[in-house]
């Protein structure tokens, strides 16, 4: 392969720089040599025809699990970085609730080992909030930070305890590490599993009120008030929780927020659509239309910093259940530049600040190094087909799981080529699909 | 097959003129059931199996009953808990039984949308004999039936349920049914057990017993279940009796004369109903189990593949039942 990469004609798209037009990018030695209008393509140069694509940084996800160590049968950290080329992806956070949970440095490095060896996304490791994210005692941050963990999380669990959550956030600080959050009260979520409304109602499903979310997310804006540590509010679901993100940045306080393809995308009717569909089931749940409306605008107005996908693969064993009984989650890298872009089309947000939310935006919330053309950055490349039609079939997913709610679903948008550190790690030949 | 469906998972489902199929029938049925010999051939060489994950003696009882009169065999499968904690998956256990052949699987599950879940992976009908909170499709087609033979048409009628609608399978049964066939739906009864937005599906909701039932046309009271108290959705079921349950002063200060009284059963005296108003002429809670068999005979024979047209098949076989 030719050291030196010319992606020519396409709409390069950089929130990062502000740049949005017809340019070449110029790749060299693993990295962004040039964005111009016009450059001289020497003879050693590959050149890919971008005309009518468009080319962004490759896209950052704060938030995908990747089942490895523990659960193999779901993904492995190959796969799942398999997945996330595909999906345009080329940094991956992963989130620590394994088997055994991300709570120590062995784990954290056999996740980089494993993503070093793939050789495909950057893999970031997320460490556990708690040990064993059990929530009674600190995990060693220390560690967890010289071991490359670039956030902390007991995603999956809330911090039940606010002292625990109290001293997480101050403990942090002398890390320089984010705590993202899944923020739900346990007490008020009791058995629901779907949010509760008319869906729930109708389909006789116990329900999740918008307040179980709500309730914790205004409880630790107040303990960063009270300790100036850093908050990042995984998965925003409910138009309460964006309104207290929106204000609590007004307020100047050091919060962020992500919010998934599907919350933007899907709402609880769309359960009793599926029949019960176990593909609709996930945590927080799919919430109601004025839900949906406010994420949407949090998303616009940048409230809400980054589209994370919370890619979660179960297998049918989790899956082919009851509603009830089945496992919350779906897989997500492969589907959500074409959910989210089909949203900016229908009027949602714009298509720069799509761009902007899956990669400038989440990677400044980690500190990580991507999410940018600028000379001189890492290339990390997607190139994007905003027209390219397809019908989502799982089966054919790089991932190792199927469950996704948009199965059989026609879509616009394919990711064609991506690029990491100047080597070309997916690429479509045209018509695939 | 009812009217478009193969199945009878829920009546939310159904039209008006697919619920009328069924309780026309039943009427058939019931003359059948009243026989001195009640057993006609319309269902013979056919199998019913009774999948019951819940304990149900009640309804597994009408099921069997039903299936018998009308010849077929039946069979009842009662599973101790859930799937999960039983090892095998419900999708398994179902395949299992549709590996010997069954025509009608009826299904009790905990979880809404089980019975659901097994039609989608057999071939053989499927009925729910309550999934969950979801749906109790054949008691909502029983208290149909029951307040049709007592109160004619249920156009412009007024149909007040009063109790744990949040849990209850058999309100929003009821409530789909009987908003199809033109029955005004008013629901009562504390907050804490009125679900989220049920307003949207078309009934009214009270908080205060007197007024929801005053000028009623029926009655259906649920039960109250114990283990309610501690969730928490009451302080105890002393306060709810007071407040919410009907005894015979009510009864009389309240209701309209011809105003009945239904029960899905099983009754906790003294809890939602004093025992004087069970018993008493109001009460036509008795009439609901008879009615149960004959709804849960048409259902069977509907979708076990009796020939379709009301009563057609059930009329030859009467003929048959009696020369035997």
């Amino acid at each position: 392969m030719s050291d030196i990469l010319f992606i020519e004609g396409g709409r390069v798209i950089d929130p990062a720089s502000g740049t949005d037009g017809v340019r070449t990018v110029v790749i060299r030695d693993g990295r962004i040599a040039e964005v111009a209008e016009r450059v001289e393509r020497p003879r050693d140069a590959r050149a890919v025809d971008a005309r009518g694509r468009w080319v962004t940084p490759g896209f950052v996800d704060l938030h995908v699990h990747l089942r490895e160590p523990g659960q193999e049968y779901k993904e492995t950290v190959e796969t799942g970085a398999r997945a996330a080329v595909a999906g345009g992806f080329t940094s991956v956070c992963a989130m620590p609730n394994t088997r055994p949970v991300n709570d120590n440095a062995s784990v954290t490095e056999l996740v980089l080992a494993r993503a070093a060896a793939a050789g495909l996304a950057r893999v970031y490791p997320v460490g556990a909030i708690s040990k064993g994210s059990e929530g009674q005692e600190l995990a060693e941050y220390g560690e967890l930070a010289a071991a490359g963990c670039v956030a902390l999380s007991d995603d999956g669990r809330p911090v039940a305890s606010s002292a625990l959550m109290r001293r997480a956030l101050e403990y942090a600080r002398a890390f320089d590490l984010p705590l993202t959050v899944h923020e739900e009260d346990l007490g008020l979520v009791g058995k629901g599993v779907m949010h509760e409304g008319a869906a729930s109602t109708r389909l006789g499903l116990k329900g999740i009120p918008a307040a179980a979310e709500e309730v914790m997310v205004l409880r630790d804006l107040a303990l960063v008030e009270l300790t100036g540590g850093r908050l990042h509010v995984a998965h925003v679901s409910t138009r309460g929780a964006v309104r207290a993100v929106r204000e609590a940045k007004r307020r100047g306080l050091a919060v962020t927020a992500e919010v998934t393809p599907h919350h933007l995308a899907l709402r609880d009717e769309d359960v009793a659509a599926s029949g019960y569909s176990t593909d609709f089931k996930m945590n927080p749940p799919l919430r109601s239309a004025e839900d949906v409306a406010a994420c949407r605008e949090g998303l616009a107005d940048g409230t809400l910093d980054a589209i994370a996908t919370d890619h979660a693969p179960h297998s049918a064993v989790e899956k082919d259940l009851e509603f009830d009984a089945a496992a919350n989650g779906i897989v997500g890298l492969e589907t959500a530049f074409a959910v989210c872009l089909a949203l900016a089309r229908a009027g949602a947000f714009g298509e720069r600040r799509l761009v902007e939310a899956l990669t400038s935006g989440p990677a400044r919330i980690f500190g990580l190094p991507g999410g940018t053309l600028a000379r001189g950055a890492d290339a990390d490349v997607a190139v994007l087909d905003p027209a390219a039609e397809w019908t989502v079939d799982p089966a054919r997913f790089r991932s190792k799981s199927r469950n996704s709610p948009w199965k059989g679903r026609r879509m616009a948008g394919r990711c064609v080529m991506t690029v990491v550190g100047g080597r070309v790690v997916h690429e479509e030949v045209g018509g695939e699909r | 097959m009812i009217g478009r469906h193969k199945h009878c998972l829920a009546l939310a489902d159904f039209s008006k003129e697919e619920i009328l199929e069924v309780l026309d029938l039943a009427v058939s049925m019931k003359e059948v059931l009243r026989r001195p010999i009640k057993k006609v051939p319309s269902l013979r060489g056919k199998t019913v199996v009774n999948l019951f994950f819940e304990a149900s003696t009640r309804t597994r009882s009408s099921f069997e009953i039903a299936a018998k009169v009308l010849s077929a065999d039946a069979l009842n499968w009662t599973a101790s808990s859930s799937s999960v904690t039983k090892g095998e998956t419900l999708v398994d256990t179902a395949k299992n039984l549709e590996a010997m052949r069954p025509d009608v699987l009826v299904i009790r599950h905990s979880a809404g949308g089980a019975p659901g879940l097994v039609a989608e992976h057999v071939a053989c009908a499927v009925v729910s004999a309550g999934d969950g909170a979801h749906e109790h499709p054949s008691q909502g087609l029983l208290d149909c039936f029951t307040l049709r033979e007592r109160l004619g048409s249920l156009a412009g009628k007024t149909v007040t349920i009063v109790g744990d609608v949040s849990h209850s399978r058999v309100a929003r049964s009821d409530l789909f049914a009987l908003t199809k066939l033109g029955a005004r739906v008013r629901l009562c009864g504390p907050p804490t057990m009125i679900p989220a937005g049920i307003e949207t599906l078309g009934a009214t909701v009270h908080h205060r017993l007197k007024d929801a039932v005053e000028g009623a046309d029926a009655l259906v009271m649920l039960r109250i279940q114990h283990e309610r108290i501690g969730d928490p959705l009451i302080p105890g079921t002393r306060e709810y009796s007071k407040v919410w349950g009907l005894n015979a002063k009510k009864a009389a200060d309240w209701l309209l004369p011809h105003c009945v009284i239904l029960h899905p059963g099983p009754i906790n005296r003294g809890v939602e109903l004093a025992p004087e108003v069970a018993d008493g002429p109001r009460s036509v809670i008795l009439d609901q189990v008879e009615n149960g068999v004959a709804v849960r005979m048409a259902i069977l024979y509907l979708l076990a593949g009796g020939v379709h047209g009301a009563g057609a098949g059930v009329g030859a076989g009467g003929e048959a039942g009696r020369a035997q």
